[in-house]
C-alpha cells in the first residue's frame, strides 16, 4: 500500500505524509491559530516552574485580593496568592488530567471497537454495555465513580477514561465495519493470517485518523468535565490548584474580585476552544471523502 | 406499528438491565468496605458491621446483585443513609425543580439553536455562517458553572434582575419559581444551544439541496415558506434526535448548575450523596436517570412517526 512508483517521486522532492497532513490542517487559518495557542498554553504551563512568578500556594495576606497589576499581573486571592502562578500551575492538572483521559479512551476504545467490529459475536454483548454506559450523563457517571473511587488525580482520569471510552469505542467500531469489508483485509484473510494479526496489522493503522479525531475531542470534554468535578469539590484534592477549583473559590467574591474568576475561566475556554478547533481541521484534514472539495 | 413499540421495549429492557448492571459496578468499586468509608474513621467496628449487615454488604456479590435486581423491580430503592428516607421518596421531592430546570434550558437551547441554525444554512459561506459556526464552538467550550457564575455576576448581583440563588420561599408560584430559575436555565441552556445549532445547520444543508426544495422554489412560492415549510420540517427529525438526547444530557448537567445557583434540586441531592458517601442515593440516582434517558430515546423514536409521515414501522 505504501509503496509509490518510482516516476512519481524522481520527479518531484517526496512529500511526507506528515507534512502533507500539516499543509492541509493549516491551510484554514482558524485551525492555524488555535493551534498556535495551544502550543503556546501547553509550553506555559509545562514551564510554569521557570515562568510563574511566585511559588503557587505562597501567601500573602499584605496582599490579599490585589487586582491585576505590575507585580501580580492576574491579580491575587483571598490569601494573597498570585493568581498568574495558580493558572499556569493548575494547568498542569487540567492537561495532565485531558491528555490521559484521551489517551486512556483511545486505547480502550480501540481495543473495543476492534473487537465489536470485527468479531461478530462480541459485536452484541459490547455494544449493549455501550449503550448502558452512554444512558448516563457524562458528569453523573463521573461523579458516581468519584464518590466510590475517592478524590485523586489519577482517580478522576481513570473515572473519565471509563466515561469518554464509549465515545471512542463507537468511532472505531463504525470504522472496522467498513474496513473490514476491504479487499486488502479479504486477501489477508484469504492468507490465512490469524485474526489478531488482521486486527493489529491491517484494520488498526486505518483506525488511527478517525480515533485521533476524537482522542483531540474527548481531551477537551475531559478538561471541562475535570474542570467541573473540582468546582464541584469531588474531584482533585483541594490542595492542588486547579482551573476548576480556583473557580469555586471565587465564588465567594462574586463581584468584588472579577479576576478571580475571569483568568482560570479564560484559560479553559481558550484551551478547550482551540482544541476543538484543531479537532475540527484534523477531521477535516483525514477525511479522504473531504479532500477533492477543499 | 406494534410489533416494531414491542421490540424496541425489549431492546430498551436489555439496555435497562445493563445499565443495572453497570449502577450495580459503579456502587462497588469502592476500594475497601463502603460501610466502613461512609461512617468515617471515628465509627466502632461493631457500627460498621451493623451498617454492613443493614446494606446486605455482607452477603456474597451474587446474592447483592439478586436482592438489588428485586429492589428495582419492586420500585423499593432501599433508603438513604443520611436523610433516613427511602431513596425514591428523596428523589422525587427534589426533581420537580430539575425537570423544570431542565425545560426551561431545553427552551433556550432550541429557542436559540434552531433559528440560528436555519439563518446559518441559509446563508451558507457568509460571514453570518462564519460567525455562527464561530459563536457555537465557543459557546461549547465554556464550563456551565463559569456562564452561571457570570451571569450571577451581571444579571444578579450587578443589575439586580434576578435573583442570585435559592429557589424562592416555600409555597411560592410558578413564576416566581420560574424567575428564580432564568439564570440557570440560561447557564445550562448555552453550551447545548451549540449542539442544537450545528445539528440544525448540518440538517437544513442537507435538505435544502433537496428536489422537493427546488420544485418549491421553481413554483415561486416565498422564501420563508420554502425555508419553514419545506425546508425546516423535514430537516426536524435530526434535530428532535438531540433535542431529546439533550434533555437527558441537561438533567446530568443539572448538578452543576444547581450547586452554583444553590438549587434545592435533584442534582444538589446528588452531589451531597457523594460528597457524604450516601450509597444508596447515588445508585438511585444513577438508576433513574438513565432510565429516563433510555425513555426519552424510545419516545423520540416513536415521535419520528409523527413528524414524518412517510416512516412506517
Amino acid at each position: 500500500m505504501t509503496a509509490s512508483t518510482p516516476s512519481v517521486s524522481a520527479a518531484r522532492p517526496q512529500t511526507s505524509p506528515l507534512r502533507l497532513l500539516l499543509r492541509r490542517l493549516f491551510r484554514r487559518r482558524l485551525v492555524l491559530v488555535s493551534a498556535v495557542v495551544l502550543t503556546l498554553i501547553v509550553l506555559a504551563v509545562l514551564a510554569a516552574d521557570w515562568l510563574a512568578p511566585f511559588a503557587p500556594n505562597k501567601m500573602s495576606l499584605a496582599n490579599r485580593l490585589k487586582g491585576p497589576n505590575g507585580t501580580y499581573w492576574f491579580g491575587t486571592n483571598e490569601y494573597g496568592q498570585d493568581l498568574l502562578s495558580r493558572v499556569l500551575y493548575g494547568g498542569q492538572v487540567s492537561l495532565l488530567v485531558g491528555g490521559l483521559v484521551a489517551a486512556f479512551a483511545c486505547v480502550a476504545g480501540a481495543i473495543g471497537g476492534l473487537l465489536a467490529g470485527y468479531i461478530r459475536p462480541l459485536d452484541g454483548p459490547i455494544m449493549r454495555l455501550t449503550d448502558a454506559m452512554m444512558a448516563f450523563p457524562d458528569i453523573l457517571l463521573a461523579i458516581a465513580l468519584m464518590a466510590g473511587l475517592g478524590p485523586s488525580l489519577m482517580n478522576v482520569v481513570l473515572a473519565l477514561g471509563i466515561v469518554y471510552t464509549p465515545r471512542v469505542l463507537r468511532v472505531a467500531r463504525a470504522a472496522t465495519l467498513v474496513i473490514r469489508e476491504m479487499q486488502y483485509v479479504e486477501a489477508a484473510r484469504a492468507l490465512g493470517i490469524a485474526p489478531w494479526r488482521v486486527m493489529l496489522s491491517e484494520i488498526l493503522p486505518n483506525l488511527s485518523s478517525p480515533i485521533i479525531v476524537q482522542g483531540t475531542f474527548v481531551f477537551a470534554y475531559a478538561i471541562l468535565t475535570e474542570a467541573a468535578l473540582s468546582f464541584l469539590g469531588v474531584g482533585t484534592p483541594p490542595t492542588t490548584p486547579t482551573w476548576g477549583n480556583m473557580i469555586a473559590s471565587s465564588q465567594q467574591y462574586i463581584g468584588q474580585a472579577d479576576w478571580l474568576m475571569a483568568f482560570p475561566g479564560l484559560a479553559i475556554v481558550l484551551t478547550v476552544l482551540s482544541l476543538q478547533i484543531v479537532g475540527d481541521g484534523l477531521r477535516d484534514s483525514l477525511d479522504p471523502r473531504l479532500q477533492k472539495s477543499s | 406499528m406494534a410489533a416494531y413499540v414491542v421490540r424496541r421495549l425489549l431492546s430498551m429492557l436489555v439496555v435497562m438491565c445493563l445499565v443495572a448492571v453497570v449502577v450495580f459496578i459503579v456502587a462497588r468499586v469502592v476500594p475497601g468496605d463502603p460501610a466502613a468509608v461512609m461512617l468515617g474513621t471515628s465509627a466502632t467496628p461493631e457500627d460498621v458491621a451493623a451498617l454492613r449487615a443493614r446494606l446486605g454488604l455482607d452477603q456474597p456479590l451474587l446474592t447483592q446483585f439478586g436482592l438489588f435486581a428485586l429492589q428495582i423491580v419492586t420500585g423499593d430503592l432501599g433508603e438513604s443513609i443520611f436523610l433516613n428516607k427511602p431513596v425514591l421518596a428523596a428523589i422525587a421531592e427534589r426533581s420537580e425543580l430539575t425537570l423544570l430546570l431542565a425545560t426551561m434550558a431545553v427552551m433556550v437551547s432550541v429557542a436559540v439553536g434552531v433559528p440560528v441554525g436555519v439563518i446559518s444554512a441559509v446563508r451558507r459561506g457568509t460571514a453570518v455562517d462564519q460567525a455562527v459556526i464561530a459563536g457555537a464552538m465557543l459557546a461549547a467550550s465554556l464550563p456551565s458553572f463559569w456562564i452561571g457564575l457570570t451571569l450571577i455576576r451581571w444579571f444578579a448581583v450587578n443589575l439586580g434582575w434576578f435573583p442570585v440563588s435559592g429557589y424562592g420561599e416555600p409555597g411560592a408560584g410558578l413564576l416566581e419559581r420560574m424567575h428564580h430559575l432564568v439564570l440557570p436555565a440560561l447557564a445550562l441552556g448555552i453550551p447545548n444551544s451549540a449542539i442544537i445549532t450545528r445539528f440544525t445547520r448540518s440538517s437544513m444543508l442537507d435538505v435544502l439541496t433537496e428536489d422537493y426544495v427546488r420544485t418549491a422554489r421553481a413554483k415561486g412560492l416565498p422564501a420563508h415558506k420554502v425555508i419553514l415549510k419545506h425546508g425546516l420540517r423535514n430537516a426536524m427529525i435530526p434535530i428532535l434526535t438531540v433535542v431529546g438526547l439533550t434533555l437527558a444530557v441537561l438533567i446530568g448537567g443539572a448538578i452543576v448548575t444547581e450547586t452554583v445557583f444553590g438549587l434545592p434540586g435533584a442534582g444538589n441531592l446528588i452531589v451531597s450523596a457523594v460528597l457524604r458517601r450516601d450509597y444508596p442515593v447515588i445508585q438511585g440516582a444513577l438508576l433513574i436517570i438513565s432510565g429516563l434517558y433510555v425513555l426519552i430515546n424510545l419516545v423520540i423514536d416513536l415521535l419520528y412517526a409523527v413528524v414524518d409521515p412517510r416512516i412506517r414501522y
